[in-house]
């Protein structure tokens, strides 16, 4: 198989050395395109670049815009306004079927009235001049070969499992060779032993392959695991978009640290700004320090702000354990709620006086060091300033 | 107890009549009352009658025509309809459904008229196209205007089974098409089409049931033809033969066979 997927990215690189005059240039672009149904803008104003050989992902909660995007890009949807550019070639006007990108649907959209093989070598057969015979079954052999599906050809699409017909939808866009593949949910379908396969299969395909893969999906664990970079939708906007350590670690906004991963908010005002060191205090009065977001706008005194602290930089002590004992820079008592054991950590919902509902999260070598506490009793919660990033609401 | 003897007697009362048609034909003795033995020779009579044969060939000729005019046209229909969105759309909707339940006398009266009317203002215009000494061709009615009125409701039967399958059909697959490079035409031939075809078939085969039974509209604009239910029906007026019960009984086994057909072909649709 690995020699297959060389072979693969190697026809691929001869591709891309023709159009070396196009190296370094952005494989996407985005520029101010919106896209209007009606009085609904479901893309508003969007300028991005996806760079060549990059797994990107578009991120977001259904409505947000991400599959009208990647629509635009495989052509079932014009801009209204703006434009779309593949290869540096603006696509205003261009059909679906003469644009140089494949795209693996939801369902996988297999023809059920053809064989495998024979949605497979689709793409092959209305090349013009078309292929010969020997020629489209000699690819489609080895596009089976590439999935693992050696053999499966003259089956029927509907007699195969979903984890295979996702694998026939992947070799029937990827036979064609195209410069980008889209991906819309592809993994949606499947279950979640399944899913997690898939997501590893498809880095190690894109790596392999090395065209351009950009994916759908509204699982940001998905998005978070696979992608080199994300762009996180909301409302038709673009809200950030960096790698998947830069948004965890250095969210914009409330909504990106809320949508990647879990966190903790404490909303209030901001006290005073002291270069990177930053006072909030919030509706009780207590005072909460922190630094601001890597990826946020400068924050001014008075502005109305969300302190976010990250479920597993949270330490858990005894009860009236002073931060010096915790080394921490906060201790709040509170009162343990609820407990998830999650194997590789157990999932604590701590009552905090003054804070509200707080999550915990604890390595498991910690708790054993440490021992687990019991719902119902006394904790004591604390954090160091430096992992609490103080964050515009928005 | 009295609904159930009560629907018991309906359907006894429906087809009974039909059952002792299809037994009666079967009947060796020559009279339609009593019954004698079993027997096939009255199949082979009503087939050597030159004149059943010649009306069959008349209704086959007329049903098979209908039938792949009415595909042709009502898979045109829903097609462009799917397009059609707003009052026009209620509109054509309902227009397709009266078309549909219109009594076969309203349709066989109206197009006699319409016909006799068109004909009547065309003669004169293409007599006086052709020239002098040459006699001009002359409208009238035979087997084109009864495939025209059979068309005309048969269609709207194509159009309903067509439309149901297109909003059945999965849009990705015509979107997954046009993204693996084939042309919109490229698209229709092999996606659509054959993603349509059950219900097309299905459309043909009830549209030449349909009008292969039909008397009633075929009675008002044959002119001169006679198709099987005409003569049937002409027979009938010297008395019932055991001959007119095989000719039924033919008549509903082809019937009965091709409906089945086209419902196995609209319940398996769903499957992919």
């Amino acid at each position: 198989m690995a020699k297959l997927l060389q072979q693969f990215a190697g026809m691929e690189n001869g591709v891309t050395m023709n159009t070396s005059a196009a190296q370094g240039s952005p494989d996407i672009q985005f520029d101010q395109a919106s896209k209007r149904y009606g009085d609904v803008l479901a893309v508003d104003n969007m300028s991005l670049s996806i760079e060549r050989g990059e797994f990107f992902s578009f991120l977001g909660p259904s409505g947000c815009g991400k599959t009208t995007s990647l629509r635009m890009i495989a052509g079932f949807e014009q801009p209204s306004e703006g434009d779309v550019s593949i290869g540096g070639v603006s696509m205003l006007g261009v059909p679906p079927h003469q644009r140089p990108v494949n795209m693996v649907f939801q369902h996988y959209a297999l023809f059920p009235h053809m064989s495998v093989a024979e949605n497979i070598g689709y793409g092959l057969r209305q090349r013009a001049p078309r292929p010969a015979a020997s020629d489209i079954d000699r690819q489609v052999d080895e596009a089976l070969e590439m999935v693992q599906m050696t053999g499966y050809g003259p089956r029927r699409a509907w007699e195969l499992s979903g984890g295979q017909q996702q694998r026939v939808a992947l070799a029937r866009a990827l036979i064609n060779r195209p410069t980008v593949l889209l991906l819309d949910e592809p993994l949606a379908a499947l279950d979640r032993k399944l899913r997690r396969d898939m997501q590893i299969e498809l880095q190690t395909l894109q790596r392999d392959v090395g065209i351009t893969f950009v994916l759908v999906t509204h699982d940001q664990e998905e998005a978070l695991s696979m992608s080199d970079r994300i762009c996180i939708m909301r409302d038709g906007q673009v809200v950030q978009s960096g790698s998947p350590r830069e948004l965890y670690d250095q969210p914009a906004s409330v909504y990106v640290a809320d949508f990647v991963g879990k966190s903790n908010f404490i909303s209030g005002k901001v006290n005073t700004v002291n270069g990177d060191a930053i006072t909030v205090v919030n509706q009780h009065g207590h005072p909460f320090a922190g630094v601001p977001s890597g990826g946020a706008a400068a924050l001014t005194v008075g502005s109305d702000v969300s302190v976010a602290v990250r479920p597993e930089v949270i330490v858990l002590g005894a009860h009236n354990s002073s931060a010096a004992d915790m080394d921490t820079d906060v201790a709040v008592n509170g009162r343990i709620k609820n407990r998830i054991f999650l194997g590789e950590h157990t999932e604590y919902l701590v009552d905090a006086d003054g804070l509200g509902d707080v999550l915990v999260l604890s390595p498991k070598h910690v708790e054993s060091t440490r021992g687990t506490f019991e719902p119902g009793g006394t904790v004591a919660i604390g954090w160091k300033n430096d992992t609490a990033l103080v964050l515009e609401d928005k | 107890m009295i609904m159930r003897l009560y629907s018991a007697t309906v359907y006894l009362f429906l087809y009974v009549p039909i059952g002792i048609i299809v037994l009666f034909s079967f009947n060796s003795g020559r009279h339609a009352s009593d019954f004698e033995g079993l027997s096939l020779k009255w199949y082979g009579k009503a087939l050597d009658n030159p004149f059943v044969l010649e009306s069959l060939n008349t209704s086959l000729i007329i049903a098979l025509s209908a039938a792949c005019l009415s595909s042709l046209m009502g898979t045109g229909a829903a097609l462009a309809l799917q397009r059609v969105r707003g009052p026009l759309k209620t509109l054509f909707d309902s227009l397709i459904y009266i078309s549909i339940m219109i009594p076969g006398i309203v349709i066989g009266i109206a197009t006699l008229v319409a016909l006799v009317t068109v004909f009547d203002l065309l003669n004169p215009m293409l007599a006086t196209l052709w020239p002098e000494g040459v006699k001009p061709p002359k409208l009238r009615l035979g087997l084109a205007s009864v495939i025209a009125a059979h068309t005309l409701f048969t269609m709207s039967l194509v159009i309903v089974l067509v439309r149901a399958r297109i909003a059945g059909m999965d849009r990705s697959l015509i979107e997954a098409s046009e993204d693996l490079y084939a042309t919109p035409l490229r698209t229709f031939i092999q996606i659509t089409l054959p993603q349509l075809f059950p219900a097309i078939l299905a459309g043909f085969l009830l549209s030449f049931t349909f009008s292969f039974d039909d008397f009633i509209i075929s009675f008002f604009v044959a002119g001169s033809n006679t198709t099987l239910p005409i003569y049937v029906f002409s027979s009938i007026r010297r008395g019932i033969t055991p001959e007119v019960n095989a000719i039924g009984t033919i008549v509903l086994a082809v019937s009965l066979t091709l409906l089945i057909f086209a419902q196995v072909l609209l319940q398996r649709r769903d499957k992919r």
